[in-house]
């Protein structure tokens, strides 16, 4: 979708009157802390700061204008927020002080949610990599870039080989997870912790 | 002696081994006296986050509740990886922020038997500690050995600086507490606009051409104003630089060789403490440059182990290094 596109989309006097934001006030709660999503002002701070913005196909600022159209299935299918890498840069330089890292967190979880990633590589990653600390209450390197490798690189491994024996041979990988002493205790809050996400 | 509750983070065990070593080296000597939280778990890194909200803030806050359970005076919690380090001070500061979300985080650790009482702990980055607790006078008293004439880059990578919700940093984008720290082992610190530019993080995993690009832009720049090394505060940075330069090399059809040292080891070898003491050797791009530059004695390279004969077995001839019933959990973990 165009800027210009957007544009039209939201001048079209077929369109709805009254701005419709309940696609913006719902990624907003789904926030942690208080996120100022709806304060952003198209500046395109956040996208001039982005390091890697040139592989994103919308930038944060047309993203949010976006979530702002009401644009649900655009929004949650772009791959912006699993481009993101979390540095923060545009949160410090953003003038409305919006939380945009954990906006883009939390358009992730609604895309995997409502199955519209582009790309399983990315969310299968964050999966597989949780999937190790439920389960042992410490990620597992070796674990997860075997898993992850085999499936989604398998013609990378010759390259990442020299790597993955250098870390192996300097013990800088382990070859058994390590699992914590109180895991039932850990298993207990994050079950918890899911119920109440699901009622929000 | 002041006293910290500690928290590692899994990498501090495991890639960033070289950190976790040098920092015991040089806590005594600067008085800075570590006690490490029982027990803790993960904290998520950056990929809890993206997948839900509630039980990556639950996670996270489970250490922030054992750290408070066993702090025994002191307030202060230190972790010296920039993920970890920001993703306790986030939880922390969101459940301030917000009490209501405060108050569901707790309610998930009630069902460990645990709460959390916000802002009743100080989060600090290891650096921060060093800079601001410790003082640079205290550094430079247990300097013995000064980095004269060595290069080196202050990277400080993005998660350290930024946000910054308690205000510890000089500046979000060019902060000078490593480049004072290092003046200080005397050292000649290199003046490096991408100091806190991001290394990709978990890119290398997600979307590689992203990852090399960034990895190179760093390691470019450091070579072009001939560095002799690099140094960071974080485990991941680290990894990125280091682990992946040869990846990167092999993408771009480049020839880089650019040392990345965490700053804890520079310290150490500026007190004279043994290089093998402080891990080094441990990186897979070497930095022998820079115990040559200053004179100091290599450790002995680990010799190659010999190849295994195969043992003869009954059976099919599989590897067993993984007891059963890790590997059983593996497995739930890989299918689910």
């Amino acid at each position: 979708m165009t800027d210009a596109q957007l544009v039209s989309s939201s001048s079209d006097p077929d369109s709805k009157q009254d701005e419709d934001l309940t696609l913006l006030k719902e990624v907003a709660a789904r926030t942690a802390g208080i996120s100022n999503l709806e304060m952003c002002i198209q500046c395109g701070t956040c996208g001039g700061s982005c390091p890697s913005a040139a592989d994103m196909d919308h930038t944060p600022r047309r993203l949010f204008a976006m979530l702002r159209a009401g644009l649900r299935e655009d929004a949650l299918k772009s791959n912006t927020p699993w481009i993101c890498v979390s540095c923060y840069h545009c949160v410090v330089r953003c003038p409305q002080n919006i939380h945009i890292t954990d906006v883009m967190y939390t358009l992730k979880g609604m895309a995997i949610e409502a199955k519209l990633c582009q790309d399983s590589t990315a969310p299968d990653f964050s999966q597989t990599f949780i999937g190790m600390v439920e389960e042992f209450g410490r990620s597992f390197e070796m674990g997860l870039a075997s898993a992850h490798y085999l499936k989604h690189f398998p013609l990378r491994l010759p390259s990442m080989l020299p790597m993955g024996m250098g870390m192996l041979s300097k013990k800088r990988m382990n070859l058994t997870p390590t699992r914590i002493k109180h895991m039932k205790q850990l298993k207990a809050i994050l079950k918890r912790a899911k119920e109440l996400e699901a009622v929000q | 002696m002041s006293d910290y509750i500690l928290y590692p983070g899994c990498s501090m065990e495991t890639g960033a081994r070289a950190y976790y070593d040098s920092l015991k080296a040089i806590s005594k000597p600067i008085g800075l006296n570590l006690k490490e939280i029982d027990d803790w778990n993960c904290c998520g890194a950056t990929e809890y986050f993206g997948i839900s909200k509630t039980p990556a803030y639950a996670l996270i806050a489970r250490n922030l509740a054992l750290a408070s359970e066993q702090s025994n005076g002191t307030r202060s919690v230190v972790a010296p990886c920039s993920a970890c380090y920001l993703n306790l001070a986030k939880a922390d500061y969101y459940m301030r922020e917000q009490p209501k979300f405060g108050r569901s985080i707790n309610e998930a650790l009630a069902a460990g038997k645990l709460s959390y009482t916000p802002g009743s702990l100080e989060i600090h980055h290891l650096l921060d500690v060093i800079i601001y607790d410790i003082g640079l006078d205290v550094v430079e008293k247990n300097v013995v050995r000064p980095l004269k004439g060595l290069r080196v880059v202050p990277y400080l990578g993005c998660m350290v600086p930024r946000p910054d919700y308690d205000h510890r940093w000089s500046d979000h984008e060019f902060p000078v507490e490593l480049d004072m720290l290092l003046k200080t082992l005397g050292a000649e610190v290199v003046d490096y606009p991408l100091k806190t530019e991001c290394c990709g993080g978990h890119m290398t995993q997600i979307s590689p051409p992203t990852a090399f690009e960034m990895i190179r832009r760093l390691i470019a720049l450091a070579d072009e104003r001939e560095a002799d090394v690099m140094t960071t505060v974080c485990p991941m940075c680290q990894l990125n630089i280091d682990g992946y330069q040869g990846e990167m090399n092999h993408f771009f059809g480049t020839n880089y060789h650019m040392p990345i040292l965490f700053f804890t080891q520079l310290m150490g070898l500026a007190f004279g403490i043994e290089p093998k003491e402080l891990g080094f050797g441990l990186e897979l791009v070497s930095a022998r440059n820079v115990l040559d530059a200053i004179g100091v004695q290599a450790p002995p390279e680990t010799p190659p182990a010999p190849p295994k004969r195969p043992r003869k077995q009954e059976g099919l001839p599989m590897p067993s290094p993984l007891i059963k019933p890790q590997v059983e959990a593996l497995k739930k973990v890989v299918t689910k």
